[in-house]
């Protein structure tokens, strides 16, 4: 394991921010801390980077418990949502800052400096200064950083949390690739579940400052542990007193086997997917079907319709709370 | 007379030109006339104007008379006093300026607010009160038992009094604003706190200090008020450049106190010239 995090406690105050996590972090995994806001993720990434100190509990980096341990001591690399660059050096310094603290040969510095630019494709941009960079490159100027002092872990905090829409989507399918290149384990934090299925091996969904689950994207999707990581990670709806994903019923307009009554309020036509919005015994519950299928049933509003989940689906309804 | 500078922000340490662009394509052009104009005017009628007259008139008995009035000996001495006590003033001033903006910035202590309030105090203060506080305190009567009055270091403890507040609160806003995270981002890469103090701290506070060093240096070389009391004006040992050119202007010589004068005002700009010129440099340099 690269990291074994071991029952720790972190208060803020009075306020509890992490109770009794642990967690393992398999060496050369892309691991995702996934949960809302508040729920401890970002803590427990400083955690694991010595910028927090825990209250109780351990944490391994390596094999070498590093509970009391300085940031300096642990060889991390960490990356700040807002990128936390030195303003007043060069990309160049930047990236070499590590390489200076440890005293290396300069030739071997600019070499190694040159090399992880071009990974991050700043090469063009060592002379620059990080304000005449955007969003995007700085980021990526932060990871060339980090990366530089060959780190045992790479921890990054939201690191596109900062960044717009089209360049976020563009930097996490190049960080996937970065890390099939270099395989560094790395962690980092988001609370976009779509960022940590597309990107992560691994997801551990944190609330209220708990583990909810730990599994590959597929798991926690398909088998959520409880409500709340199903509603996180996807679209629910309510049928029967289950929670369903709108794209796991069966919807028929004769009454069919173990199926609900329902009765259609409207009918989205989202190009190819269609939202069909129901009442059920007084409640809001919708379904999601493709267009053609849609097409098919010829549904129109007030119609009458037999709901139930689908039996081969692996999201099995839970009982909602 | 007073060279007073008015306080500027320090410039961001950085890129230089980078700020330019980015001013350049949200200007106005008739508005940038309008505002350079006025600005200009203003400074020229307020500043360059009396200046421009004060180095004309020292210079109206001829160039030779220039050299004689500003090598006498009481006005040669008053001069390197005020010189050698106001460069003094300003190194001490880095330092413990820079000390004190730093604990009102990171620490915490009880009366903090109250600290960070007195640090104005010297400043809003009429000097010539401040002159009577510290001869009442450190004068002949003292009731520390510490007699500084009619001696040099009187001098230099009335001009650190009352310079107190140029780098502290020059460098406090830059601190406080500091990204806390470029420290984390420091240590996380390997450096230890004083590492990162020299190389990441320190390189981002220079400017401010710097320029907080330049005013305190050019307000305490015009400094009168607060000297006064304290340093006995004797000639030769505690008289400042300041009282001298009072003192000039009483026995009727107003060319000998333009002189003065115009030495004092080269020696301030060029201490502002060269502060600033090394700020350019450091932040090129990085």
């Amino acid at each position: 394991m690269a990291i074994e995090v071991r029952d720790v406690n972190k208060s803020f105050g009075t306020t509890p921010v992490l109770r009794d996590v642990s967690i393992d972090v398999e060496s050369g995994s892309l691991t995702a801390l996934l949960g809302p806001s508040g729920g401890g993720k970002s803590t427990l990434l400083r955690v694991i980077a010595g910028l927090e100190q825990p209250d109780t509990g351990t944490v391994h980096i390596s094999g070498v418990d590093a509970t009391r341990l300085s940031p300096q001591r642990r060889n991390v690399g960490f990356v700040f949502q807002h990128y936390a660059a030195f303003k007043h050096l060069t990309v160049f310094r930047n990236v070499a800052f590590g390489l200076e603290i440890r005293k290396r040969p300069k030739a071997d510095i600019r070499k190694r400096v040159m090399e992880l630019l071009e990974l991050v494709h700043l090469e063009q941009m060592a002379d620059r200064y990080p304000a005449q960079l955007s969003g995007g490159q700085r980021q990526r100027m932060a990871l060339a950083r980090a990366l530089a002092v060959e780190p045992e872990v790479l921890l990054l905090d939201e690191p596109f949390g900062a960044l717009d829409a089209q360049v976020r989507k563009e930097l996490r399918t190049w960080l996937r690739r970065l890390h099939d290149e270099v395989h560094v384990t790395t962690v980092f934090v988001t609370h976009d579940q779509e960022e940590a299925i597309e990107v992560a091996d691994t997801i551990v969904v944190l609330a209220g400052g708990r583990v909810e689950q730990v599994g590959s994207p597929a798991e926690v999707y398909d088998n959520p542990a409880n409500p709340f990581v199903m509603r996180f990670l996807g679209p629910v709806t309510e049928i029967g007193g289950n929670l369903v994903r709108p794209h796991d019923i069966e919807i028929s307009a004769d009454p069919q086997e173990g199926g609900t009554a329902a009765t259609v309020s409207r009918i989205v036509r989202l190009g190819f997917e269609v939202r069909v919005e129901l009442r059920i015994d007084g409640k809001d519950a919708w379904v999601q079907v493709t267009r053609s299928f849609a097409d098919q049933l010829g549904l129109k509003p007030g119609d009458t319709v037999s709901v139930r989940p689908n039996p081969g689906a692996r999201s099995l309804a839970l009982a909602a709370v | 007379m007073t060279t007073d500078v008015a306080v500027r922000p320090a410039p961001p340490p950085g890129p230089p030109g980078g700020g330019a662009r980015a001013r350049s394509r949200f200007s106005v052009p008739g508005g940038t006339a309008l505002g350079l104009g006025s600005s200009v005017l203003y400074l020229s009628l307020i500043v360059l104007i009396p200046l421009a007259v004060v180095a004309w008139r020292s210079l109206d008995e001829g160039p030779g008379y220039f050299w004689r009035a500003v090598t006498t000996p009481d006005a040669w001495a008053a001069l390197t006093l005020t010189i050698g006590a106001s460069a003094l003033v300003a190194v001490f001033n880095l330092v413990m300026g820079t000390i004190i903006a730093w604990v009102l910035v990171r620490d915490r202590f009880p009366g903090k607010a109250v600290v960070d309030t007195l640090i104005d105090l010297p400043f809003a203060l009429p000097t010539i009160v401040a002159g009577l506080v510290l001869l009442a305190l450190y004068g002949p009567e003292s009731p520390l038992g510490i007699n500084l009055a009619y001696s040099r270091a009187g001098v230099v403890l009335a001009l650190l009094f009352v310079t107190l507040p140029f780098v502290v609160r020059t460098v406090q806003p830059v601190l406080l604003e500091l990204d806390k995270e470029m420290e984390q981002a420091a240590a996380s890469l390997g450096a230890s706190p004083f590492q990162t103090f020299r190389r990441v701290i320190l390189p981002n506070l220079v400017p401010a200090m710097l320029s907080g060093t330049a005013l305190a240096f050019t307000r305490s070389i015009a400094e009168f008020g607060s000297t006064v009391l304290i340093s006995g004006n004797l000639p030769f040992k505690t008289q400042v450049a300041a009282v001298n050119i009072f003192s000039q202007i009483e026995g009727d010589n107003t060319t000998g106190a333009a002189a003065i004068s115009t030495v004092l005002l080269v020696v301030a700009l060029v201490a502002l010239v060269s502060l600033d010129f090394l700020q350019r440099w450091g932040s090129r340099r990085g």
